[in-house]
C-alpha cells in the first residue's frame, strides 16, 4: 500500500469519527450552519481525495451523502430519517476502508446502488420545495436570527440585517459567489445608499482570519456563512501546523528506549552513591535531570485526551435511544483530560460497554420517567479527572438505580449466595454481585446488552490495567460507576519487598498498608486450625505467606510468626501477604515476562532494578485467585462500609499522622498532606550552601528541621515526611513517625511560635498541630509564589468561610499565596453581616459543613441576591461524594472541591479568576 | 562480563560451502555444538534471579546489559546430576522468537569448521531426552560432538508449557 493511501485512511478514519459525532450534534441543533459546514466540509474532502485515489465505489457514495447534505446547508429541514441515512452511509464508508485496508488498497467488489439511491431520493424529494430563489430560503432559514455585531453601531455602520438585505438584492444578478471576498465584491457595486466600504473592511478583517486555502469552493451566499466559516477554520488553522503525524511504533519505541536510559541512570547513580567525591557526581547529576526531562517529555507524547475514547459515544448513545425508544442526553465532562494512549485503548471498550448498559438497563422510558416525576429525557453523565496518579472516570445515569430484589433473586439463583447471607449484607454488598461472572439482571435479553457477558468483562479488563472499578446506585435515583486507573502502565510505583532471600516487587496500588508483626507486640499472627490469620481493627484479615503461595522452600530455624504484612487489596478482596522484610518503594519501567515463564500467573512482568538485578513483579490479581475470592469478601466489605459510615456521620475526622521531633510531646500534620514517608540513610543526607539535602527520585530535595532539638542522627537513617506539589518535594526531618490515628481536630489552644497551629488533644494526649504552610516556603522560598499568581488575581478580593479554625489557618494563607486579598469568617452570618454591609468581593470560597447555616444555604441564599448572582462561589467539603456535588451545584456554587485539595482549590480559583478575565477582554 | 561476541551471518557463506561453523560447549563433559550463527554471546551469567514456580529448567532470570534474560540450567534440560563442588558458571546467549536467553554450561570450547556433509543422524538408542534435542552427531578424531538444536531445546519447553 503506498504512503498516500496509508495517509488517506488514517486522516479518512479520523473524519468520519468527527462527522459521527458532528451529526449527532446537528441533528440536535439542526439550525447551526457551523457544525453543519464542519460534516459537509469532511464529506466533501473525503468525496474528493477518493476520486483523486481513484477509489469510485467510496466516491460514489460520499457525493451522494454530500448532496443531501447540500439540500439540508439550503435550508431544508433535517429529519431524523435523513440523519439515519446520512450515518448509515458513513457506516459503508467505514465497512469499505476497512477492507481497503485489509487488502493492501483494493477496493472491494459491491454495489452500493442501494444507499445511493435512497440517498438522492431523500435528495430530490426535497428538492422540488426548494426550487424558489434561494433568497427566500435565506430569509425563512432563520438566517436573520443571529445577526448580532456585539456591540452598538457606530455612525455611519450598517447592521448586518441590512447589510444582508443588499446582498440579496445584489445577489441575484451575480451567479452565487465563489468564496468569502467574491460575495464582498459582488456587495460592493450596490447601489444603495449605505456605507459598505466600512462593512466590506469588517468582513475582510473576520475573512482574514480564514486560512487562505479554503480549497474547497463552497459556495457561500451571504455574509453570515462566510463568518461561520471564518471562525471554524481560525478554531482549526493554529493547531494543524503545530502537530505532526509519527507512527505509533516510533513512539512506543522511544518510551522504551528511554526507559532504559532511566534505568542505567539508577544503575549509574547507585554506583556513584558508594564512592565519596567522585568527579562523575556534578555530570551525573546533570545527567539525572536531563534523563528526568526526557522521561517526561516521551510520557507527554503518549498522553491523549479521554476524550478520543469517547467520540464514538455520542453515536452510540444516539442509535440507542432511536432504538429502545428513549430521549438520551450524553453529558461529556473532562474530555481533555490525558492518559497514556495504551491504557486508553484498554479502556475504550469498557467505557461503551457501560455507557450502553446505562442507556439499556439505567434508563427509563419517557412514560414511565414521567410518571416518576423526571424529566423525559435521560441524562447518562460521563465524567472525567485527574486525582493523584490516577485518572478517575465516572459514568453516571439519573435512571432508577439498581433493581435490588432482582439482583437478590438472581445472586440466590445462580448460588452465589444464600438468602440468608443475603440478609446479613448491606445494599452495596448487594450491588457488587453486578460484577459477577455470567450475571445479568436484564429480564430480557436486548440486542443492546443483557447476555450476561458484561460487567465480569468489563472489571477483568480494568483490573488487568491496575484500576479498579466501583459503584453507588440509589433506587429511583440512577447509578454511578466509578472506575480508578493509572495514567500510565509503562511506570509502576511499587514496594519490594523480601521472602527467603529473594525479592519480589508489589504494585504499589493495591497495597493498602503495612503492619510488623511481632510474637510479643500488639499485632501478631494467630491461628485458626492452620490458617493465620490477623487481628487489624477488630477484623480478621486472612494471611497468605508470600513464600508459601511460590512454593519456595522455607529455612527451617526462621520464625513464621516475625515480619511483615502487606495488607493488599483487589477488586473485592483483602488480605495480607506474610513477608520477611520490605525495602523501599521504587518507581520501575515493567518488562514483559519471557514467554516461557508467561504461565506463571503469579507474576506479570519483571524489571531490572537501580542496583542491576532483576526482580519479579507480583501479580496482586494472580495472588488474590490463588487465595480464592470468596474469603475475604466480608472483611473488605466491612471494612469499606465503616469508612462509608464513618464518612457519613462524623466528616470532622480527619486522619493525621503523628510524630516526634526535638521533644518527647508528640506532633501531628493531616495525613493527606504528607505525600510519603521516606527514611534516609545518614550517608545520603548532603550538606551544600548552607543547607542539608538529599537526592530523591532523581532531583536534590532539601531538607527542613521544625526545630533545632531535632536529633541530627549520626548513623543509620533519618526518617522524614516528604511533602510534594507539582514536582518539588520537601523533606520534614523527624526524629520518630508514632502512628496513624483518625480524630476529630479541634485546635484547642492556638499558638503564636510560627509553624504550630495550636495544640490538640490527639488519642488522649496534648498533641502540637504543624502548619506545613510555614515550612514549604523554608524549602523553596518561592513555594507558593509560582504559577498560581496571575496578576489579574493579584487584586482579586476572596471572602473565605470555615468554622474550622484549622482550616481558617490553613487555607486562608494558602490563598494569600496564590495572590487573594482574602478576608476570613468564621460563620455564614458573619459573612452575610459582612455582605449586608456592603463589601464587595470578587470570589467566594465556602465550606459545607458549618453550623447553624450550612454551605448549600448559604449559596442558595447568595444567589437570590442579584447583587451575589454572578459571584462565583467555590464549596469546599470533606464530603465529596457525587451526591453532595450535585447538590452544590443545584445550589449556584460554580466548583466543588475536597478540602484538603489544596492543589484543586487552587486550580478551580484559577480557572474561576481567569475565566472572568477571559469575559472581561 | 567476558563476551566473546561472534558476527551471527559468517555461517552462511560457509554451510554455502558445505562447512558449518560450531561453537563447541561441554555440559557434564560431553561435548556439544551449536550453530555459530544461532550464537549471539558467551557471558558469564551474574547475580541471577530466581524465578519461584517456572519449570525445573529455567534457572533464573538476569540482567544481560539491560536485557531480561531467561536462563536455562542444560544440565537439567538434559537430565544429568548438578554439577558437585565450586566451579565458575558460563553461558551461551542466543535469541530465540524474538526473546534472549542463556544456556548455562559447563565450559566453553573452541569454534570447529566442520564439514555438513559428516554429519551423523541420531544413534537409535539415544537417551529419548537427549535425542529430542540433537540434531545429529559429528564424529570427532577423540570425541563425538552432539549437534544442539537450539529450536528444540527451547521450543520443547515452549511447547510443554503451553499444554
Amino acid at each position: 500500500m503506498d504512503d498516500l493511501l496509508r495517509e488517506f485512511l488514517t486522516e479518512t478514519n479520523e473524519s468520519l469519527d468527527t462527522v459521527d459525532v458532528e451529526l449527532v450534534k446537528f441533528e440536535q441543533e439542526p439550525n447551526n450552519a457551523r457544525i453543519l459546514d464542519n460534516i459537509f466540509r469532511l464529506v466533501h474532502t473525503i468525496k474528493g481525495t477518493c476520486g483523486f485515489l481513484g477509489l469510485p465505489r467510496l466516491e460514489a457514495l460520499a457525493h451522494a451523502a454530500e448532496t443531501l447534505m447540500g439540500k439540508f446547508r439550503e435550508g431544508t429541514a433535517v429529519t431524523e430519517e435523513a440523519v439515519s441515512l446520512v450515518l448509515q452511509t458513513i457506516d459503508r464508508i467505514k465497512g469499505i476502508l476497512a477492507e481497503l485496508e485489509a487488502n493492501e488498497g483494493e477496493e472491494p467488489k459491491g454495489e452500493d446502488r442501494d444507499l445511493i439511491s435512497v440517498l438522492e431520493a431523500m435528495a430530490m424529494a426535497e428538492a422540488p420545495k426548494k426550487e424558489p430563489p434561494k433568497k427566500d430560503k435565506k430569509e425563512t432559514a432563520g438566517t436573520l436570527v443571529a445577526q448580532v455585531l456585539e456591540r452598538e453601531l457606530r455612525p455611519g455602520e450598517v447592521s448586518l440585517d441590512e447589510l444582508e438585505r443588499a446582498f440579496r438584492e445584489t445577489a441575484v444578478e451575480v451567479e452565487i459567489p465563489a468564496d468569502g471576498p467574491a460575495a464582498e465584491e459582488a456587495a460592493a457595486p450596490a447601489p444603495v445608499g449605505i456605507d459598505f466600504a466600512r462593512v466590506a473592511a469588517e468582513i475582510e478583517a473576520r475573512m482574514k482570519q480564514a486560512s487562505p486555502d479554503d480549497k474547497l469552493g463552497k459556495a457561500k451566499a451571504s455574509a453570515e456563512d462566510g463568518e461561520a466559516e471564518a471562525e471554524a477554520k481560525s478554531e482549526k488553522g493554529s493547531v494543524s501546523s503545530q502537530s505532526i503525524r509519527v507512527n505509533v511504533e516510533t513512539l512506543e519505541h522511544l518510551m522504551t528506549m528511554v526507559s532504559e536510559l532511566v534505568l542505567t541512570r539508577n544503575q549509574l547513580l547507585e554506583i556513584v552513591r558508594r564512592h565519596e567525591d567522585s568527579e562523575f557526581k556534578v555530570p551525573l547529576q546533570r545527567l539525572s535531570n536531563v534523563t528526568a526531562e526526557l522521561q517526561e517529555g516521551v510520557m507527554k507524547t503518549r498522553m491523549q485526551p479521554i476524550g478520543n475514547a469517547w467520540q464514538k459515544l455520542p453515536r452510540i448513545v444516539r442509535d440507542l435511544a432511536q432504538e429502545l425508544n428513549k430521549q438520551i442526553e450524553l453529558e461529556m465532562i473532562g474530555a481533555d483530560t490525558e492518559l497514556d494512549r495504551q491504557v486508553l485503548e484498554l479502556i475504550k471498550d469498557p467505557l461503551t460497554h457501560m455507557v450502553r448498559n446505562s442507556a439499556d438497563h439505567g434508563l427509563e422510558r419517557p412514560d414511565d420517567r414521567r410518571k416518576a416525576g423526571k424529566t423525559e429525557k435521560g441524562t447518562i453523565r460521563l465524567a472525567a479527572y485527574h486525582e493523584g496518579g490516577h485518572i478517575i472516570i465516572e459514568i453516571a445515569d439519573d435512571g432508577r438505580g439498581l433493581n435490588l430484589d432482582r439482583i437478590k433473586q438472581k445472586i440466590v439463583e445462580n448460588g452465589l449466595a444464600s438468602e440468608a447471607e443475603l440478609e446479613k449484607m448491606t445494599e452495596g454488598q448487594i450491588y457488587k454481585y453486578i460484577f459477577a461472572p455470567g450475571f445479568s439482571t436484564a429480564a430480557k435479553v436486548t440486542s443492546v446488552s443483557g447476555r450476561g457477558v458484561g460487567m465480569d468483562v468489563v472489571r477483568t479488563n480494568i483490573e488487568t490495567i491496575g484500576g479498579t472499578v466501583d459503584l453507588k446506585s440509589v433506587q429511583g435515583k440512577g447509578t454511578t460507576f466509578t472506575i480508578k486507573i493509572p495514567l500510565t502502565l509503562a511506570i509502576v510505583s511499587t514496594l519490594i519487598v523480601e521472602s527467603c532471600g529473594d525479592r519480589f516487587a508489589i504494585p504499589q496500588l493495591s497495597v493498602v498498608e503495612l503492619v510488623r508483626v511481632q510474637n510479643n507486640s500488639e499485632h501478631r499472627i494467630e491461628r485458626i486450625k492452620d490458617t493465620p490469620v490477623l487481628r487489624l481493627r477488630n477484623k480478621l484479615l486472612p494471611l497468605v505467606p508470600l513464600a508459601g503461595l511460590l512454593k519456595v522452600e522455607v529455612s527451617a530455624e526462621k520464625s513464621e510468626d516475625e515480619g511483615f504484612i502487606v495488607v493488599m487489596q483487589v477488586g473485592n478482596v483483602t488480605f495480607g501477604l506474610v513477608v520477611d522484610g520490605v525495602f523501599h518503594t521504587e518507581e520501575i519501567v515493567v518488562k514483559p515476562m519471557s514467554k516461557m515463564l508467561r504461565h506463571i500467573t503469579m507474576f506479570s512482568g519483571n524489571t531490572i532494578l537501580g542496583d542491576g538485578s532483576v526482580i519479579m513483579i507480583v501479580d496482586p490479581n494472580g495472588v488474590a485467585s490463588a487465595i480464592g475470592t470468596a474469603v475475604a469478601t466480608d472483611a473488605l466489605d466491612a471494612h469499606a462500609d465503616a469508612d462509608a459510615a464513618r464518612g457519613v456521620d462524623n466528616d470532622a475526622k480527619i486522619s493525621m499522622l503523628l510524630f516526634r521531633a526535638g521533644s518527647p510531646e508528640p506532633k501531628a500534620v493531616p495525613l493527606s498532606l504528607v505525600t510519603r514517608l521516606e527514611e534516609f540513610e545518614i550517608e545520603k543526607i548532603e550538606h551544600s550552601n548552607g543547607r542539608d539535602l538529599v537526592q530523591y527520585r532523581g532531583s536534590l530535595m532539601p531538607l527542613v528541621y521544625p526545630n533545632y532539638d531535632v536529633r541530627r542522627r549520626e548513623e543509620g537513617t533519618q526518617p522524614m515526611l516528604v511533602f510534594s506539589d507539582s514536582g518539588r518535594s520537601m523533606g520534614l526531618v523527624v526524629d520518630e513517625i508514632v502512628d496513624i490515628v483518625e480524630e476529630s481536630l479541634n485546635i484547642q489552644v492556638g499558638s503564636d511560635v510560627p509553624g504550630v497551629l495550636g495544640s490538640a488533644v490527639i488519642k488522649g494526649k496534648a498533641t502540637e498541630i504543624l502548619d506545613i504552610g510555614h515550612y514549604l516556603p523554608l524549602a523553596f522560598e518561592d513555594w507558593f509564589k509560582r504559577k498560581e499568581i496571575s496578576s489579574a488575581a493579584l487584586t482579586r478580593k476572596l471572602l473565605f468561610i470555615d468554622d474550622s479554625a484549622f482550616f481558617r489557618n490553613m487555607l486562608g494563607p494558602v490563598m494569600k499565596a496564590a495572590g487573594f486579598d482574602v478576608t476570613v469568617c468564621a460563620s455564614a452570618t458573619e459573612a452575610m453581616r459582612l455582605l449586608g454591609e456592603g463589601a464587595a468581593f470578587d470570589v467566594i470560597v465556602s465550606d459545607i459543613e458549618m453550623p447553624v447555616v450550612n454551605g448549600f444555604e448559604f449559596a442558595e441564599m447568595l444567589r437570590r441576591d442579584a447583587r451575589f448572582r454572578t459571584t462565583p462561589i467555590i464549596a469546599l467539603s470533606a464530603l465529596c461524594t457525587p451526591a453532595s456535588i450535585e447538590r452544590g451545584r443545584q445550589s449556584g456554587f460554580d466548583e466543588y472541591v475536597a478540602k484538603f485539595d489544596r492543589p484543586g482549590l487552587i486550580a478551580a480559583l484559577k480557572e474561576i479568576t481567569s475565566a472572568d478575565f477571559g469575559i472581561a477582554a | 562480563m567476558t563476551a566473546t561476541s561472534h558476527t551471527p551471518g559468517a555461517a552462511a557463506n560457509d554451510s554455502h560451502s558445505g562447512q558449518i561453523q560450531y561453537v563447541t560447549v561441554i555440559i557434564g563433559g560431553q561435548l556439544f555444538g551449536l550453530p555459530i550463527h544461532k550464537v549471539h554471546d558467551v557471558f558469564v551469567p551474574e547475580s541471577m534471579t530466581r524465578v519461584p514456580l517456572s519449570a525445573p529448567e529455567v534457572a533464573g532470570v538476569l540482567n544481560l546489559r539491560g536485557r531480561i534474560v531467561t536462563a536455562i540450567n542444560m544440565r537439567r534440560r538434559l537430565g544429568l546430576p548438578q554439577r558437585e563442588g565450586n566451579h565458575g558458571i558460563m553461558a551461551v546467549g542466543i535469541e530465540y522468537r524474538g526473546e534472549s536467553y542463556g544456556l548455562i554450561i559447563d565450559e566453553v570450547g573452541e569454534v570447529l569448521n566442520l564439514d555438513a556433509a559428516g554429519r551423523e543422524a541420531n544413534p537409535a538408542n539415544l537417551d529419548p531426552r537427549w535425542a529430542e534435542i540433537s540434531g545429529g552427531v559429528h564424529r570427532l578424531s577423540g570425541q563425538l560432538m552432539v549437534i544442539l538444536d537450539v529450536e528444540r531445546v527451547l521450543g520443547r519447553m515452549h511447547g510443554d508449557l503451553a499444554a
